[in-house]
């Protein structure tokens, strides 16, 4: 209670000096509250565990039904090469029908046909002797993979059988190879993908949540009653979570590398360029959703639906961009995980490509841009 | 002549469609005084306050603080004002001494200042020894004194106080006051909105609000003598007395009339005509002249309270057995590991009785109504509710009681008929007599036009109407009331009291607990709880008799409150 200082409030150095109080009360707040660890740390563990153990897209061991309809030597080669193969676990049958039954109730994922023409069907020197497959259409991501697979196993044998007769030299039709992921281990992207989950978890979620848990409690009101601005507010908002958003993912940076042993080719340098690209948007859009609702449970139901959802489905994190229909595809645009995937992927996966970083840091700064100055508008308008 | 820090030339708000939340309103703040924001709930005082810390701009009108404009220099107001809002604006998870800095930092009080400022503050607010405790554990009244203190960093030349005293116990209210006053003579203009009618007699000049409109501007003093001559009090009453209210209520000479302990105060509407005393009040009830308070000049401004009739209890059977008890606690304790939050509570409610448990925040009076609701189970000793043993039958027990709790309990998102229509299943109601007793909720409360918005966003008064009539749809024996009035202005009070008064009348036993003093007088009996204990146990008028002292021959009701308290804790510090 002494006289004021001669020092002006809206200096730079005063500004600073609030800058600084409000982000010293913020970390304070972040350390004391065990909300903000459980969504900064725990959260993004337990989702990395969840896609690196859990989820796999690859289909190992699946259930299928091969039918034998006569059973001729050629044919108990290609149920053998079924049986060794790493994907399927096989149940044998002699007619189909018997394995109609598994096949609707969920037992089995598909049913492989041999019929009884195989055999001479091989010695019409057709390309490929017929096989017919069945899959259950019903998950038509698992269809998809048991028809591959399926059809991988009998072209393989084809070949290998015809190279062993000698009628064949080197195996016809084009070899498959996959770079820089040669496993096709799906962990390789989905770990990656995950990251860009958790960063939009704490920079949407819990931006939301404790920017809106401020106006419930009306201690943003006393702030605004203070010299502090509106833009000195968000700043120290910003700038906290700003590097909690960077520390979470160098924890599952880490935790992706030495524990999932995904690769890591690119360079530190551009994962955190691109990862602090994303946060610009995450945390506009966590201040913007809380500035307009001034409700802890409103912020985080629409922060999950208009953050956390679009990451994880129109982000390419999970369903490849390119197969979905052109609305859609067109609409993922708009969604700024959707620009972090792919060269968060790059730089696990492939290692630095610049022009991809550039157009997507291009892209999710200008998400920012718009977010960062939507947020300050709607904050500015102030308590009413 | 003291300066002028606000003044207010015709100022007009309005948010959406609604009516103005402030409408043309002119007035003015003097330094070194209390100005009270004085009204009911909406009157608008919120709005003001938020105006004049430049938060929300003025659609019409012009306004000037501190020689500044709001709308265009809201930062230079911010520097040079302390604002306290309605939740006193701490950050719960920082201690004491860190929400300081906070505020300290913000407001640029310099390094070299901290640690005088810090210690006086400390010392004037009595939190020296809570320096390192979390905001968020501290009582409510402590809350309130460090949020001032937070609001003092730097000595403001206005305080604006956002309802400062809500849900905050006697003893820290007169601590605030002290506070405030010393400010006040150090030259600070205070704003002070409340909804506490004693308190607005106590600030120097009040600015009077309902429905946006300001009423009265000027000195409490002369808004009283407003009621001069017309108020009487109804003494040597025979019998009950909320018959002889009820009737004296709806004499058309009558303004306004509450019960006062075995007396009754009567509000006349005008001074030409002494209101008649009626048969219901017995052969010898007389009237004798009083001297006027600021509520019956308040009541009388705002055009009188709701009258005495409760349509509420007209639609309700009368319960047979007056005088039989209903609720009964024997020794009820309740410890929560070592705390002790209610030790051997005893009392009786019966058949036609209000009995009120009295007492400051954390006394345990809530502790005690939980476990005779059934809600918490005894440490040891029993309750009874309708001679059921609340350990041996709860869900029998509560069939028979009706609860409002303290904090607004029902389904926020849930329209208020979708609420009624759910309480009403709840508690065993079906077909014609569900749709009977929802019609008649929805008559009773006029809430026919709030009956499709989301509870939550119901006013104040409606939320507490809502709140008891779900209570109350069942026909209950018992009821139990926390804090039924808490911020209600004292118009839907009344209008409250008026339900409860007709369902006792019928036959109910009330039990309600309230921090408001003169709610107390309404009870026919009151146990003063504190520390656990109950300390004092009689009607109102033997409560008050006990701290009659040589300068103080009328105690108030808190007078005999803090009286009791202080004379409990010096046995303690005896022992």
């Amino acid at each position: 209670m002494m006289p004021s200082s001669s020092e002006r409030p809206y200096s730079a150095r005063a500004r600073a000096r609030r800058i600084l109080a409000l982000i010293r009360k913020e970390v304070r707040q972040i350390f004391r509250d065990p909300s903000s660890i459980l969504i900064a740390f725990v959260l993004p563990l337990i989702l990395l565990f969840l896609f690196g153990y859990g989820v796999s897209l690859d289909t190992t061991r699946t259930r299928i039904g091969v039918a034998i309809e006569r059973s001729t030597p050629s044919a108990r080669g290609l149920l053998a090469a079924f049986q060794a193969s790493p994907y399927f676990e096989v149940d044998v049958a002699t007619d189909r029908r018997e394995l109609e039954q598994p096949l609707t109730s969920g037992q089995l994922r598909g049913i492989i046909v041999i019929p009884a023409s195989f055999d001479a069907d091989l010695w019409k020197r057709s390309a490929t002797p017929a096989v017919q497959v069945i899959v259950d259409g019903s998950d038509p991501n698992t269809a998809a993979l048991v028809q591959g697979y399926a059809q991988g196993v009998v072209g393989v044998w084809t070949r290998a059988r015809a190279v062993e007769a000698g009628r064949v030299r080197s195996p016809s039709g084009s070899e498959e190879r996959f770079w820089f992921n040669p496993e096709l281990s799906s962990r390789f992207f989905l770990v990656p993908g995950s990251i860009a989950i958790v960063m939009a978890l704490v920079g949407t979620l819990l931006t939301s949540l404790v920017v809106a848990r401020e106006w419930e409690r009306g201690t943003m009101e006393a702030m605004m009653a203070t010299p502090v601005t509106a833009i000195e507010l968000l700043l120290g908002k910003i700038i906290p979570y700003f590097v909690l958003g960077l520390a979470s993912m160098s924890l599952c940076a880490l935790v992706a590398v030495w524990l999932f042993d995904v690769p890591f080719r690119g360079s530190v340098l551009a994962l955190y360029v691109i990862s602090a690209a994303f946060l610009l948007p995450a945390l506009g859009q966590g201040l913007l959703i809380s500035a307009a609702t001034k409700n802890q449970f409103l912020a985080s139901q629409l922060a999950l639906l208009s953050a956390f959802l679009p990451t994880f489905l129109l982000s390419g994190f999970l369903f490849e961009i390119s197969s979905m229909p052109r609305v859609i595809q067109w609409i993922t645009n708009l969604v700024p995980g959707r620009w972090l995937i792919p060269s968060l992927q790059t730089v696990f996966v492939a290692g630095d490509i610049w022009p991809l970083f550039l157009r997507d840091v291009g892209a999710m700064s200008l998400f920012g841009v718009v977010f960062l100055a939507l947020a300050v508008r709607t904050t500015r308008k102030r308590v009413a | 002549m003291s300066k002028t820090l606000v003044r207010l030339h015709a100022v007009t708000k309005r948010f959406g469609d609604a009516p103005p939340a402030l409408d043309a309103v002119s007035g003015s703040v003097s330094a070194g005084a209390i100005t009270g924001l004085v009204g009911p709930d909406g009157a608008g005082k919120t709005t003001l306050i938020r105006l004049m810390a430049g938060l929300v701009t003025a659609e019409h009108g012009s306004l000037d603080v501190l020689g500044f404009n709001p709308a265009t220099q809201s930062a230079s107001i911010h520097t040079a004002i302390g604002y306290m809002p309605q939740r006193f604006g701490l950050y719960e998870d920082l201690t004491v001494e860190e929400n300081l800095t906070l505020y300290a930092d913000l407001r640029a009080l310099p390094t070299a200042q901290r640690a005088d400022v810090f210690e006086e503050l400390l010392a004037f607010t009595d939190l020296r020894s809570f320096k390192t405790r979390p905001a968020g554990k501290l009582s409510g009244g402590m809350k309130q004194k460090l949020g001032l203190a937070c609001a003092l960093i730097r000595k403001p030349r206005l305080l604006l106080l956002d309802e400062p005293t809500v849900g905050v116990d006697p003893i820290s209210r007169r601590e605030l006051w002290r506070m405030v006053r010393g400010l006040r003579d150090e030259g600070v203009g205070v704003v002070w909105s409340t909804a506490y009618l004693d308190e607005a007699e106590a600030c120097d000049r009040v600015l009077l609000m309902n429905a946006g409109k300001l009423l009265f501007d000027g000195p409490p003093r002369e808004l009283t003598r407003r009621t001069e001559g017309r108020v009487f009090r109804m003494v040597d009453i025979e019998g009950r007395r909320r018959p002889a209210l009820a009737a004296t209520l709806a004499l058309p000479e009558v303004i306004d009339g509450v019960v006062q302990g075995r007396a009754i105060r009567v509000v006349a509407r005008d001074a030409q005509h002494v209101p008649s005393v009626p048969r219901e009040a017995g052969p010898h009830a007389r009237l004798l002249p009083a001297s006027p308070r600021f509520e019956d000049s308040f009541i009388d401004i705002l055009g009188g309270g709701p009258g005495g009739e409760s349509k509420l209890a007209e639609g309700v059977r009368a319960i047979p057995g007056r005088g039989e008890n209903v609720i009964e606690a024997r020794a009820l304790t309740k410890r929560f590991g070592d705390f002790t939050a209610a030790s051997e509570i005893s009392f009786n409610v019966s058949r036609g009785e209000i009995f009120g448990l009295l007492g400051p925040n954390g006394a345990g009076k809530s502790t005690t109504f939980r476990m005779l609701c059934g809600l918490l189970k005894p440490t040891s000793g029993e309750g009874r509710v309708a001679g059921i043993d609340l350990r041996r039958d709860t869900a029998g027990a509560r069939g028979r009681l009706g609860y409002m709790a303290q904090k607004f309990s029902l389904y926020g998102d849930l329209s208020a008929r979708q609420n009624l229509r759910f309480f009403a299943g709840v508690y065993g109601l079906s077909g014609a007599r569900k749709r009977q007793q929802i019609e008649q909720m929805i008559d009773v409360f006029a809430l026919s036009a709030h009956l499709d918005m989301a509870s939550r966003e119901l006013p104040l008064g409606f939320k507490q109407r809502l709140a008891l009539a779900c209570a109350v749809m069942h026909e209950p024996e018992a009821l139990f009331l926390d804090e039924p009035t808490s911020g209600v202005d004292p118009i839907t009070r009344r209008e409250f009291w008026c339900h409860i008064n007709g369902l006792v009348e019928k036959g109910v036993a009330a039990v309600v607990t309230t921090h408001f003093m003169e709610e107390a007088e309404y009870c026919d009996r009151i146990s003063l709880i504190y520390r656990g204990r109950s300390i004092a146990l009689g009607s109102p008028d033997e409560l008050k008799a006990r701290a009659v002292t040589k300068d103080r021959p009328e105690p108030t009701m808190e007078d005999a409150f803090v009286a009791l308290v202080e004379a409990y804790d010096r046995t303690q510090v005896a022992a």
